[in-house]
């Protein structure tokens, strides 16, 4: 079983809701990256989402833009990204890890080579924005190979039958994208999130994460209440911003959020 | 071409994040609907006759061409539109599809500002909401333009992420479109960006190419051997282009922006010297670094200042239909001069690339050929510009 079906699985029986923070790989800084995901696993994370910055991230937010432009200041490409998880399984073969990026980066790899990188740095699941299921057959036989999950986004806008067609195609979790908008929008719609959930999973039987919008306790033990993972981002890259001269600050700022909100969501 | 999806050979597609997967989906509905509507399509012909004022001429430049002492060249005069370039064709198309579909606002990107003003020109006519992205260097490059939007109502949005130019705005642009599309209608100004844009943008321009085959027949009584046009995007080409694809005798050439010079690395001329990749909903040739992240592109020109371009080009420069060249900044500044004082036409600076490699290839052709031009839009534009490079304060 791979490591993610493994993680939804053993959480299932504690009654437990999977929490994923996403950050930058080489925000603000190369060095900070692999520590802080120790530190993020230590205040309660159960899968990390670890974002490949590229040069045109039309979906996000202004939050994780600057992200990206900070982790570009230090050239920091693909295989820098897999060169970190590969740091980071020396001391944690436990945890998945999922990559969130944009399909150029990927393409000039080449996915074949990508997949067998990914799969030897101790990558998870793969989540690429702007590759819907149409066009994303043939990344998913490269994944598949090397044992890898192709996680596929949904939308409010997605029909049932988009939602079924893309259920069948997804491996590890599908994310639901909790609002129309870019990463860090204004608040969420609790209810029309319960909604959405419980339509898609009348499409699937595979774990649903949500992610956009969440941004504290609250929101975090609203959404585990319906969700099987509350995936938190522009939140903890901006206390990575406020924090950008001093790693050990980061960490400590990163890890209160993220301990506050496994708090709240182990209450449900 | 293309096929269902869109792909124009291995190019193309629908590269977006799924929020927008079903909203272009809807877009393709509505326009596959329209094509074949016989009110819509009349009511797009009348507006093209009576606000555009189509057909615009095709122009024998005599003088030019005896100076040459090579081929004939015909311009199409664009210029002669109304807002002053080839863009309003498309505006006018999808704005009359926006308010077909229901939607009561527009939003646009613009690099040179022609496309914005003429997003904002059909926004005022149709009473509808417009806001234009446009990346904070272009603002400061291309003040009357930004100017004339908003005289024309529109809001104007600096956008200062990434290199402050069109691509950034494209990004800001979808940005907005992801988060409003209930309500808003992305027009986007150029054959690129997801299907059904490519195709349906160019269908929009396609009535360039149509006229000038009539008119080269009226005048000429027959075919042309060259077509030019300058390629950002690549829409006042596609819309030169498509209507002589099937005529093998008609050599096609698209003129990119070649900056300081393609052998410097500043350039805008993915075609020339990039290679394939994904941006802006689709595959096609990018100017990007080993690890794939997009490259600063460089062009006196606005409006070719892009680091991508439309699919359906880069499906022609493959299967060898249509041949990609470069004009430099400088080869495209001194064809701006020649025009202006030759013919009494200024062009604009886009269009001035075409104009260079236009009369390179005249000068290797003999005067009883034929070369049509894409003079895409007017140079009142650029006239700050052209003064700061001379020096000259206005």
């Amino acid at each position: 079983m791979s490591r993610l079906a493994t993680r939804f699985s053993d959480l299932k029986k504690h009654h437990r809701k999977a929490l994923i923070p996403f950050i930058t790989a080489g925000d603000p800084h190369p060095d900070v990256t692999v520590g802080l995901m120790h530190d993020m696993v230590k205040a309660g994370a159960d899968i990390l989402e670890l974002g490949v910055p590229f040069s045109d991230p039309m979906a996000e937010g202004p939050v994780i833009q600057l992200a990206c432009e900070r982790a570009l200041k230090h050239n920091v490409s693909l295989r820098d990204v897999l060169g970190m998880v590969k740091t980071f399984r020396k001391t944690d073969a436990a945890t998945p890890i999922v990559l969130m990026g944009y399909l150029n980066p990927v393409e000039v790899m080449g996915y074949r080579v990508f997949a067998k990188a990914a799969a030897e740095a101790g990558v998870d699941g793969v989540i690429v924005v702007d590759l819907p299921p149409e066009e994303g057959a043939d990344l998913v036989v490269e994944l598949k190979a090397h044992q890898l999950d192709m996680i596929f986004l949904l939308a409010p806008t997605s029909t049932p039958e988009r939602m079924a067609m893309i259920g069948a195609m997804a491996s590890g979790f599908v994310y639901y994208v909790s609002l129309k908008g870019v990463t860090g929008a204004a608040s969420l719609d609790v209810q029309s999130v319960v909604d959405k959930v419980n339509q898609i999973r009348q499409n699937t039987k595979i774990p649903v994460g949500v992610g956009f919008g969440i941004r504290d306790a609250d929101s975090a033990r609203k959404i585990s209440a319906v969700a099987d993972a509350v995936i938190v981002g522009s939140a903890v890259v901006q206390r990575v911003a406020d924090n950008a001269g001093d790693a050990r600050k980061i960490s400590a700022s990163v890890c209160e959020l993220l301990s506050s909100m496994r708090t709240a969501m182990d209450k449900v | 071409m293309p096929d269902e999806r869109g792909h124009f050979g291995i190019y193309g597609g629908k590269f977006v994040a799924e929020t927008l997967m079903q909203p272009l989906e809807d877009l393709r509905q509505a326009y596959e609907k329209v094509k074949h509507d016989k009110t819509f399509q009349a009511q797009f012909d009348h507006d093209l006759a009576h606000y555009v004022g189509r057909p615009s001429p095709l122009y024998h430049a005599e003088r030019w061409s005896k100076q040459l002492g090579g081929a004939q060249i015909y311009l199409k005069r664009e210029d002669l539109n109304h807002t002053g370039a080839h863009k309003i064709n498309n505006t006018i198309g999808q704005g009359l599809l926006a308010r077909y579909m229901g939607k009561t606002r527009i939003i646009a990107e613009t690099g040179a500002g022609q496309h914005g003003v003429a997003s904002a020109t059909v926004a005022a006519r149709f009473g509808m909401e417009c806001v234009v992205y446009m990346g904070a260097d272009d603002v400061q490059r291309q003040a009357p333009n930004v100017f004339r939007m908003k005289l024309l109502g529109a809001t104007v949005v600096p956008v200062t992420s990434g290199s402050k130019t069109l691509k950034d705005a494209l990004n800001e642009a979808m940005r907005d479109w992801v988060t409003n599309v209930d309500n808003t209608f992305y027009i986007i100004g150029t054959v690129a960006g997801p299907h059904p844009y490519p195709a349906m943008v160019r269908d929009f321009q396609a009535i360039i190419g149509r006229e000038a085959k009539r008119q080269i027949m009226q005048q000429a009584g027959r075919l042309p051997d060259a077509l030019v046009a300058c390629v950002g995007g690549g829409s006042n080409a596609i819309g030169l282009f498509h209507d002589f694809l099937g005529d093998e005798s008609v050599k096609l050439y698209g003129v990119e922006g070649g900056g300081d010079g393609v052998e410097t690395g500043r350039h805008a001329a993915p075609l020339s010297a990039g290679k394939p990749g994904v941006l802006h909903g689709n595959r096609t040739y990018l100017m990007e670094d080993v690890n794939g992240q997009i490259i600063e592109t460089h062009s006196i020109s606005a409006g070719l200042d892009y680091p991508g371009v439309g699919p359906e080009h880069a499906w022609l420069k493959d299967c060898g239909r249509a041949t990609y060249v470069a004009a430099t900044d400088k080869e495209a500044l001194a064809a701006f001069h020649e025009v202006t004082r030759t013919e009494g036409i200024i062009p604009a600076l886009e269009s001035s690339h075409a104009l260079a490699y236009g009369a390179k290839l005249a000068k290797t052709m003999k005067p009883d050929q034929i070369i049509i031009i894409n003079l895409s839009g007017r140079g009142d534009k650029d006239i700050n510009t052209i003064a700061r490079i001379e020096g000259i304060t206005l």
